[in-house]
Parts: C-alpha cells; structure tokens; sequence
C-alpha cells in the first residue's frame, strides 16, 4: 500500500490524523526517562513494538503460537513452540517500525531496516513507488516416491531500489512458503499487522501428484495451488511493511533457502485453529474488556458480518462452478449425439448441417469450460482468500485484547505490591521493604511498557484495517473487471460460432 | 382409388396453417387449451376450446378409419403425451422439452398437430377435424368403437413381426434406416434436454449469487463500506445479466431445436408404427397365401378371398404408405432447417445482446475510480 500511502494525500492527514488525534488512553504518553533499566534485554525502546525477546521465548501458557503446529496435531498445550525458527537465520532480530514520536532505539543490531512508521517510510523512500511482480510458475516435480515434492519458479520483476536486480528468480517449494509465513506471523502478527495467510496444505492433493497420478484432476490441484501461492507473494508484498522484511527478502532473491525445520509451519488452517484458541483462551479469561473506543468494537461486528456474507458467496460460487462444469460434459455429449445424427442422415445437405452443429457444439463446450475456470480462479478463489484474510484479521483484534489482558495484568499486580507496600511500611524489614520497593519500580515500568504496547496495537490495527478495506475493494474491482473481460469474450466467440453455423443451416435445401 | 366413404367426407374450412393455439387455461387440475383458426372464406375465425381428451377424441376418430382405403399406411401426426398440472417425474421425462417453460413448448407442439392433420389429404376430409375446429360445443365424449391402432405395448410375438422381411427393397431400406434414426434422434433429444436442464441451474444459481450480494451492502459512512457495497450492488447486477442471458439461451434452445427435435423424435416414432402396421399386414398376407395352397378343396375358395381380400389391402397400404414417406421425408428436412436456423439466429441475437450488456457492465466497472 506504499503506493496509495504516496499518491493519496487524504491518506497521509489520516495518519496524521490518528497520531495527533484523540488518545486512546487517558494516561499520558511515557517519556523516556520512565523507562526502567531492568527492563527486558535488547529492547529499550519506548515505543517499540519490535519483538520482544522475552515474548519470544517467553513459554508463558498463554503463548497462542504454542497452537501453531501442523494442521494435523493434537491442539496440546504442551507442546513446544515450534514457531518458525525465530526470525530469519542470518539477521539478528528486527525491529519492525516503531513510532514516530521517539527517535531510534538503540538497538544492538545492525539491522538493515530501521524504518519508521508508514509515515517516515514515505519520507525516507521518496519516489520509489510500488513497482514489483511475482509470478509462480513452471511446477516441477523433484524426487520421487513419498519424497517427492513440487518445486515453483518463483521469478521477481520490479523497478524498486530494494531489491539488487529488477528481474530474478528463484525456485521454492511449498513448505519454503509456509516458513516464510511462519516466521512473518511470529513477528508481526501479535504486534496488529495482517498477515497474508498462506495457502493451505493438502494432504490428498499432494499424495497424488507424489504418486505420480498424471490426471486431470491432480493437473487441476497443481494449478490451484499454483495460482494460490502466486496470490499469496503479490499480497504479502503488497504490503509496505512486509514488503520490506528481510525474510521477504531473502525468499524473493537469496538461491538457496535453509529448510524450514518444521513442515508443520502455520498453515492457514493452524492459524485458524489458533485464532480459534485464541478466541477460546480470551473468553475463558472472561475478558471484560472495557472499550473505550467503540471504533474496535464496530469493526470487530463488521468483520463477523463480513465472514458470514463471504462465505455464503463463496458457497454460492462453488455451485456456480460446479454446475458450468456440468453444462460442459452435457454439451460435449450432446455434441457427440448430434454427429451420430449427422452420420445417420441419408440426405446430404442435413447430414453436413448437423456434423456442423456437432462442431459447434464441441467448441462452446471448450468456452463452458473456460468460463468455469474463469468462475472458479476469479470468484472462488478470491472470495476463499478473503475468508481466509479474515482469520488473520480477527487474529490481530485478539492479539489487542490479549495485548490489554497483560497490562491490565500488570496493574493488577502493581497494585497488590503496593498494598504489600505499605503493609511492610509498618513492619520492621527494611530488607523486605527495599525488595518490594524494587518489585514495584520493576513493575510500574511494566505497566507502562503494557500500555504504550497496547496503544501502539491499537493504532496499528486502525491502519491495517483501513489498509485492508481499501485493498479489498481494488481486489474485487480488479477481478470483476478481469471477469467481466471474459464473458464478454465468449459471447464474442459465440457470435463468431453462429455467424459461420447460419449460412450452414440456411443452405439445407 | 378412393372408395365412397359410409361417412360424408367433409372439406375442412379453416386454412391449416392458422390454426393457433394461443392460451391455455388452468381450472384445478384441468387444462383447456383455446384453438383459433381463420375461415377460408374470409370471414372471420373460430374459437374453441379443448381439453387434451378432445385431443385424444379427435385422434381416435382419424384412427378408426376402417373404410378409408389403405389408411394403416398412412404417418399419423404424433400427439404429445398427456399434460398434467401437477407433473409426476415420469410424466415429465415423458413429456421432454414439452415440459419445460410454462406452456409454450406444449401448446406449439398441439399447434403442430393440428396444423399437421389439417394438412393431411386423407386426414382433413374426416368430418372429426371439421367438428373438432369449429364447433363451439366440445366434441362428443362418447366412447369410440376400439380401433385397429393399439399403441399399447406390443406382445412379444407382434415383436417379432417387426423384423420380419420385406418383399420391396424400398421398404426394407426404410425399415432399417428408420430404426437407425429413430434410436438417433431420441438420444440426441435427451441429451440437448440435459443440457438445456443445466443452463436453467446455471441460471438459478446465478440468481442466488446475485441476491447473496445484496446482503453485503452495508449501512454508513464510512467511505470505505460505502465502496465496497457499491462493488457488491454492481456486480449483483453483473450476476443478473447473466442470469436473464442463461433463461435467454436455454429458452431458444427450447422453442426452436428443443421442439424439432421433439417433433422429428416422435414423428420418427409414427413412421415406425405405420411400417409396422404394413409389416403386419405382410405377414398376414403371407399366411393367407400359405393357408391358400394348403387348403383342402372345400376351403379353397374361402380361402382364395381372404388372401384376395389381403393383397388388396395390402397393395393399398403400400401405394399409400409410399406417397406418405415421401411426403414425410421432404417435410422432416424441412422443419428441421427450419428448426436450425431459427436456433442460430436466436442464439446469435441473445449473444449480441448478452455482450452488449456485459461491455456496458465493464465500462462501469472500469469508470469506477
């Protein structure tokens, strides 16, 4: 969305807008010299939302990600996180941007990419607008037996300076796409960016094509999957944060990958299944949450509206596709019937009038089919990424509340020491006091870190959020146009098909 | 030679081609079909109406022509099958292209057989059509004697007649050829059914998705939403469009091939029953010929009339069984052409009205900033 962030000034005063407006919170924003020196290892930024190392590693039972295992395990607790191996290999941790009102942390890192919020991200780029294309292409299977697995080109064409080359490629396989969202959902997900979820793993579509079944209907789940990854990059790198991510980066460009650890990366499904805990794990906490600001509460209705209506069309549209592949066998049977008609015929003018139509009708079944494609690749398939979205936006909205739970966890205990506190005022153990007095300096930074974390993901969703309702409407216009494109193709075609039949059927006698 | 006929032949006084069936009432479960025809003297038209069982009165009376000479020759205009209001599924797959839309296909197809008997040299002279065309008193619902013409499933020894060989080459040519295309045909009709079937679930289904998308139009300001919803209102009518090209498709897929095909299937049908009824007569004649040599001498002459009386029939249903698959096979071509062409031109009109459509849909995407 750099794109629109730069050419659109409406869009640049609404950042603004969100920065300078209303506080989400009656407390004052924390200066820096309130940060506590204890506070967690490399991050001492105010405002950061990086990633902190200690909810990284942090093996707190709440850790949703706990949940992120292959679609087919158990949902235990127990097990181990296996999120993606921590952030790419090569670079140590980034900070993804931080807010506008504090200056640059002072990070150990070296990292590459210290950018700001999407305002100085404007700033800073100057006239390097969104210019970048992905194609995946040129399935090839590599191996064989249960080893097997499908290898994609993946070739990159962009005019952006981010990139070292304007064209390259590279080939990948679909467990490289999994770890490439896993690692970018451990990052950004819980600090309120949407993450593009990636395609979902098939377990019967992948066993056929490893058997080697060269069918119609594996060549069909190649392609599916094909085009569904192909959506995924464009999406991923679609967005101005994402696009910048050195793990993007390095999927895009670097030759060799080091293998995901775990084939069990996020699936879709996973996160969903997360998201799904999550949702669980927060009302079994029976978070109350007090919202202050009614603007989550009606998007959160929106987006619950909005999942019911997409995935009734989605429905719609599947029985739309099934019923043209449908048509397409009728009309290649019918069309077979019709040349029998036609070898049957004694009289020589309608015997060819009727082989005629038989070839017609041959070739409209070829344009059913087309148009079921066109149905199922345009429609299906966008309106099943969408829902799929979806999961990841409710999960962001999650990730808030879970987000408040632990500073509202913090206060809770800051509160009780302090009452411990004063009790221990009245006593004499001036060490036990001097611990206490310590545990709440300890804690006060806490709660303060707990709100800027909250306020930052608030304003971080606003901004996915309009991100995300405006890349939906370009979606669906880009596609209804590409669709409307084909229907009035093959009416095209059709006219073309009965003009040269006419004069055939004229000239019977 | 026609003989003199015991009954008046009457000259039919309405012009065959039109007589039109042009509404159908529905009272309950009876169905009465309004038939109007113009006078040939100019004055004016008749108006009746008819139940299907005056249909069938009518087809009765044509069957039971027993004086008519060599009327088992003759390629009877099929009668469509019984309509019901509230169709079994067997009567519909019995019914075929009939079925479908609300009653054009079905009255077209009676339409045709009147036409089609009006137009019948032998057919027309028979005082029933006159009766049942003009007289505004519905036709006497008395019982008709039993006719020679059981349609009713054939015992299997009547089966075995069909193949029997014939003695003209030019019958058994037609014999063959006629099994041929009459197997043809009725696949042909199915199958364009089942794809005609298709095109309306398309049509259905595209008219759910359409109202599907209304319910995403949402309330409110924001301009967002407000571009979203205008996407969904405007794609639900793309979706509409479609749908009015689909019913448009399988319509004229209906009303012209649908129908010819129907016609051409059933008429394939009559031309059978009369070959069979010729090949029965053969047979017969056959057997009289046999009985003949090997009658004792007081038999003989009874048995010289009989075979007389046979081969004189005979000959007659031939001579007129010759003529009628002339006749029949001139017409067939004719309205199947007709039928072809009527299908291309309506299809190339709604494909060129569909793609008018589907540009203005596209331009107002593309205008959509």
């Amino acid at each position: 969305m750099a794109d629109t962030a730069r050419d659109a000034p409406p869009e640049q005063t609404d950042f603004h807008e969100l920065e300078d407006g209303e506080e989400l919170f009656p407390e004052p924003a924390t200066t820096q010299e309130s940060q506590p020196a204890s506070l967690a290892a490399e991050d001492i930024s105010t405002n950061s939302n990086g990633p902190k190392q200690d909810s990284l590693f942090d093996d707190d039972p709440e850790d949703l990600f706990a949940e992120a295992t292959e679609e087919v395990s158990l949902d235990s607790p127990e097990r181990d996180v296996l999120l993606s191996d921590g952030p790419s290999p090569a670079i140590t941790p980034i900070t993804p941007p931080t807010s506008v009102i504090t200056p640059r942390i002072g990070h150990t890192h070296d990292d590459m990419f210290t950018h700001s919020s999407f305002d100085e991200i404007e700033e800073e780029e100057g006239g390097d607008s969104f210019d970048i294309h992905i194609s995946v292409s040129d399935p090839e299977k590599v191996g064989d037996g249960m080893n097997a697995y499908m290898a994609y080109k993946v070739t990159t064409k962009t005019s952006m300076s981010l990139f070292k080359r304007s064209e390259f490629a590279v080939k990948r396989r679909f467990s490289d796409f999994l770890g490439l969202h896993s690692k970018l959902a451990s990052k950004y997900l819980h600090i309120g960016y949407i993450v593009p979820p990636a395609p979902e793993k098939s377990i019967v579509g992948m066993t056929k094509v490893k058997v080697g079944k060269e069918d119609q209907s594996s060549n069909e789940f190649v392609e599916k999957r094909r085009s569904a990854l192909e959506r995924y990059l464009m999406r991923t790198v679609k967005h101005p944060i994402l696009l910048k991510d050195p793990d993007v980066l390095q999927f895009l460009e670097s030759s060799e990958l080091p293998r995901a650890v775990s084939t069990q990366a996020l699936s879709s499904a996973g996160l969903l299944r997360m998201v799904n805990k999550a949702a669980d794990a927060v009302n079994k906490m029976t978070i109350k949450m007090n919202e202050s600001d009614a603007w989550f509460e009606e998007k959160q209705q929106h987006f619950e509206n909005l999942d019911v209506q997409l995935r009734k069309l989605h429905t719609s549209v599947e029985s739309l596709v099934c019923h043209r592949k449908e048509l397409s066998v009728n009309t290649a049977q019918f069309a077979k019937s019709a040349a029998m008609l036609g070898n049957s015929e004694d009289h020589t003018a309608l015997s060819r009038a009727l082989s005629q139509l038989a070839e017609v009708e041959e070739k409209i079944d070829q344009l059913h089919q087309d148009q079921a494609n066109a149905d199922f690749y345009l429609f299906s398939e966008l309106l099943g990424d969408y829902v799929r979205l979806l999961t990841a936006v409710k999960g962001v909205f999650d990730h808030r509340m879970k987000t408040w739970q632990k500073w509202q966890d913090s206060q809770m205990l800051l509160q009780k020491k302090r009452e411990a506190e004063a009790k221990l005022q009245f006593t004499n153990k001036p060490d036990k006091l001097q611990q206490a007095k310590d545990e709440i300096k300890e804690l006060e930074g806490k709660v303060q870190q707990g709100e800027r974390d909250f306020e930052q993901i608030s304003k971080t969703i606003r901004k996915e959020v309009s991100r995300f309702e405006k890349e939906r409407v370009k979606d669906f216009k880009t596609i209804i146009i590409k669709y409307l494109e084909s229907l009035v193709q093959t009416q095209q075609q059709l006219i073309k098909y009965w003009e040269a039949f006419l004069p055939e059927a004229k000239a019977i006698s | 030679m026609m003989e003199e006929v015991k009954e008046a032949a009457s000259v039919l006084s309405v012009h065959d081609d039109s007589i039109k069936v042009t509404e159908v009432l529905k009272d309950g479960d009876t169905l009465t079909f309004i038939i109007v025809s113009q006078k040939l003297s100019g004055t004016g038209e008749y108006h009746v109406d008819r139940t299907y069982e005056d249909f069938e009165w009518l087809q009765q009376h044509l069957f039971s022509q027993e004086d008519v000479p060599g009327i088992q020759g003759v390629i009877f205009p099929p009668l469509p099958a019984k309509p019901q209001v509230n169709a079994s599924s067997r009567s519909i797959k019995q019914l075929g292209f009939l079925a479908l839309g609300e009653c054009q296909p079905y009255c077209k197809a009676l339409e045709t057989f009147l036409q089609q008997v009006a137009a019948h040299s032998i057919l027309s002279k028979n005082k029933a059509v006159e009766v049942f065309l003009t007289s505004s008193d519905p036709p006497g619902r008395q019982k008709v004697k039993k006719n020679i013409f059981n349609r009713l499933s054939q015992a299997v020894e009547e089966m075995r007649k069909e193949g029997h060989k014939d003695v003209d080459e030019f019958f058994q040519n037609e014999r063959d050829h006629n099994l041929v295309l009459t197997g043809c045909t009725k696949t042909a009709a199915e199958k364009f059914l089942d794809v005609v079937a298709t095109e309306q679930k398309i049509a259905v289904a595209c008219g759910h998705f359409s109202t599907a998308l209304h319910l995403c139009v949402e309330p409110g300001e924001d301009p967002d939403k407000q571009a979203f919803s205008r996407v969904c209102v405007k794609l639900s009518e793309v979706f509409e469009s479609i749908k009015k090209n689909m019913t448009s498709v399988a319509e004229n897929n209906v009303n012209t091939l649908g129908l010819g095909l129907d016609l051409e299937s059933r008429y394939q049908e009559a031309e059978r029953e009369m070959l069979f009824r010729r090949t029965c007569k053969l047979v017969e004649l056959e057997n009289a010929r046999r009985n003949t040599e090997k009658a004792k001498p007081v038999k003989k002459a009874a048995m010289e009339e009989v075979k007389k009386a046979a081969e004189t029939e005979f000959e007659h249903i031939s001579g007129v069984a010759k003529q009628e698959i002339e006749r029949f096979q001139g017409a067939r071509v004719e309205m199947l052409q007709q039928a072809l062409v009527s299908w291309c031109e309506k299809q190339l009109l709604t494909a060129k009205e569909s793609a008018d459509q589907f540009n203005q849909h596209l331009e107002v995407f593309r205008g959509m900033a």
